[in-house]
């Protein structure tokens, strides 16, 4: 079968046919551009760097419902995710999709995680290569993604100038093409070629990038060391760089309950960067500094996560380094600790 | 599966007070609302839970009973926030939700043969409390027991009828502390590291269970391993704040190792390769 391809004049009423989904798209937001559900196809943002805020949210919302209750009724009753339906994002960076399947391990660990995994198991991932690398901080190659990389994705469109090339990646993917069938035509037969070849120019223009090798294991050994305090000195424990993170997964759990005593037991992003995070009830906080905080943040990516799953948790999309107020960049901090 | 995050509700068979002021100590004895709950639930010494009340929130807390004590699960619970104030008002017939067991278990099975002294602390031991009453209840699997415990006074000191029991029944050597001198006090006075050094128990064939104030776990560590004590014959308990208890949420961490997943019990061998495990 063909490869084919869907002209960019076809991509509004492609976009018509996967609103009968839960259809996520980057889409303006004021001056940024964000993953938001879509219910018209005008909305849709392609033409696009890097969304500000990831679209982690549509697998691990910023705050949700684990179960609802009524105040002093023993029933709880469950949320349940199925009832979002099934859900495409599409149009996602790479290294979004690739963030998305480092953090699945996380959530399917020892205890599986009913919420999140089932919201995977509904959603389709729709990537749009980077034919331009989207930030001069874009890191991806040096963390194993790339540009065009497939990890994570269900099917993954490049841009050719007047239509995406389109390459369905798993069954979903190919699912997903047949629903599309009717806007799609085949596309010339030396695309997947000429792809490549993109997929080579675009990586070669990354700027930024850091040897990991050795980092996993050398960051234990640098635990008192002075580097810490130099890199989190001008920290104001914001917590952007956790919250933009495609691949920061913390959460908090809080009861929420109305005046008339119904309630909700959720879960919400949490920042490691934050006071509160390790505080006990009896005042003791094994991270008292944002030093200790920072030392944490870049362990637990660079050191911790991989020590268990394998794979550092970051894909160097760059958001940390693009939106700290006060300008930490973490391959700055992982020069000093190659350095160190 | 179960949805890790739904708890089940418990009733309060009885309560009662171990440790009196601001930062009581109260027991509560509880069985499952609904019997079934006790055909898949399966807890060893050492491990914990989440107790909590919907609308109020959940903590984490050990077990205080070993599961040889059929019928009902303690916790023993310090009011110090929110979550523990709310629990403090429950009285027996009330209800409240627990969530687990969670985390690991004390490996009392690789113990079997072995003398095992405890050093506790305060509120400390009530993680001991199920491996005491464990052996007890397998006393031909294990050697000597031996028990060390101390409080800031004898008011403050948690068991109080089980260690007099222990005593009065001559069933193992049990020294007790205070901190400071009180009237008819016939046990020793001092800190709970230097009744360790007072009875020096030997370290031949023996495994060392402490836990306590991070400050007296640091001592007693140190003093151990003057009396003969290798890292791998220690075992002690941590706690850090948690909120999911099934190793997602990412707080509890000590370096590398989970807290709640992969504690919380560790041996003194695994934590001194963590620079963060006793901050």
């Amino acid at each position: 079968m063909a490869v084919k391809k869907l002209s960019k004049e076809k991509v509004g009423e492609a976009l018509g046919e996967l609103s009968k989904f839960r259809l996520i798209a980057p889409a303006k937001s004021d001056e940024v551009v964000v993953f938001k559900q879509i219910s018209d196809p005008g909305e849709a943002f392609l033409d696009y760097g890097n969304s500000t805020v990831p679209p982690k949210k549509f697998a691990f919302p910023q705050t949700e419902t684990l179960f609802r209750f009524m105040v002093g009724s023993p029933e709880l009753k469950e949320k349940n995710v199925e009832e979002e339906g099934t859900t495409v994002i599409f149009g996602l960076r790479p290294c979004d999709a690739r963030a998305m399947s480092i953090v699945d391990k996380l959530f399917s660990w020892d205890f599986d995680d009913p919420y999140y995994l089932k919201r995977r198991e509904l959603t389709t991932l729709v990537g749009m290569a980077c034919v331009e690398p989207p930030s001069v901080n874009c890191f991806c190659t040096s963390l194993g993604g790339s540009p065009f990389g497939t990890e994570g994705l269900d099917m993954l469109l490049t841009d050719m100038g007047d239509y995406y090339l389109v390459q369905p990646l798993t069954d979903k993917g190919k699912k997903l093409e047949e629903t599309l069938s009717a806007h799609l035509e085949d596309a010339p037969a030396d695309d997947e070629k000429k792809a490549e070849g993109m997929a080579k120019e675009s990586e070669g223009k990354i700027r930024r990038s850091i040897d990991t090798e050795g980092i996993p294991e050398k960051l234990p050994t640098l635990w008192d060391n002075e580097l810490w305090k130099r890199v989190s000195a001008a920290c104001l424990g914001c917590g952007i760089c956790t919250f933009l993170c495609p691949t920061c997964h913390c959460f908090d759990i809080q009861d929420e309950v109305d005046e008339g005593g119904e309630g909700r037991r959720c879960r919400m992003w949490d920042s490691c960067m934050f006071e509160e995070y390790t505080l006990h009830a009896s005042g003791h906080n094994p991270r008292p500094t944002r030093r200790e905080r920072t030392r944490n943040r870049i362990n637990h990516k660079y050191s911790y996560y991989p020590s268990r799953f394998e794979v550092i948790a970051c894909v160097g999309c760059g958001r940390c380094i693009n939106l700290c107020p006060v300008n930490i960049d973490i391959l700055d901090i992982l020069d000093q600790v190659v350095d160190a | 599966m179960k949805n890790p995050y739904i708890p089940y509700e418990v009733k309060i068979l009885d309560t009662w007070y171990e440790a009196p002021g601001d930062r009581c100590i109260k027991t509560f004895k509880v069985t499952f609302t609904d019997e079934k709950v006790w055909d898949t639930w399966n807890h060893l010494p050492g491990q914990c839970a989440m107790v909590g009340i919907p609308g109020v929130g959940e903590s984490m807390f050990c077990i205080s009973s070993s599961p040889t004590e059929k019928g009902y699960l303690r916790f023993s619970i310090m009011k110090a926030g929110k979550n523990t104030s709310a629990l403090h008002e429950l009285e027996a017939g009330d209800t409240f939700f627990v969530r687990g067991p969670l985390g690991n278990n004390f490996p009392l099975e690789e113990w079997k043969g072995k003398n095992v002294v405890t050093i506790g602390g305060g509120i400390g031991q009530a993680p001991l409390r199920p491996v005491i009453q464990w052996i007890r209840d397998n006393r031909a699997d294990y050697g000597e027991l031996e028990l060390i415990y101390g409080a800031r006074t004898s008011a403050d000191h948690c068991f109080k009828d089980e260690f007099k029991e222990i005593i009065e029944e001559g069933e193992c050597e049990c020294h007790l502390s205070v901190d400071v001198e009180e009237e008819e006090w016939p046990h020793f006075v001092g800190f709970v590291p230097q009744l360790l050094m007072e009875v020096a128990p030997k370290p031949d064939n023996t495994i060392a269970v402490t836990c306590g104030p991070p400050i007296m776990i640091k001592f007693v560590l140190q003093n151990l391993e003057k009396l003969g004590f290798t890292p791998d014959q220690v075992y002690t308990t941590l706690e850090n704040r948690m909120k999911c208890g099934i190793g997602k949420c990412g707080r509890c961490n000590v370096g590398h190792l989970y807290v709640c997943k992969d504690g919380p019990v560790f041996s003194y061998a695994q934590l001194k390769e963590i620079p963060e495990a006793f901050a």
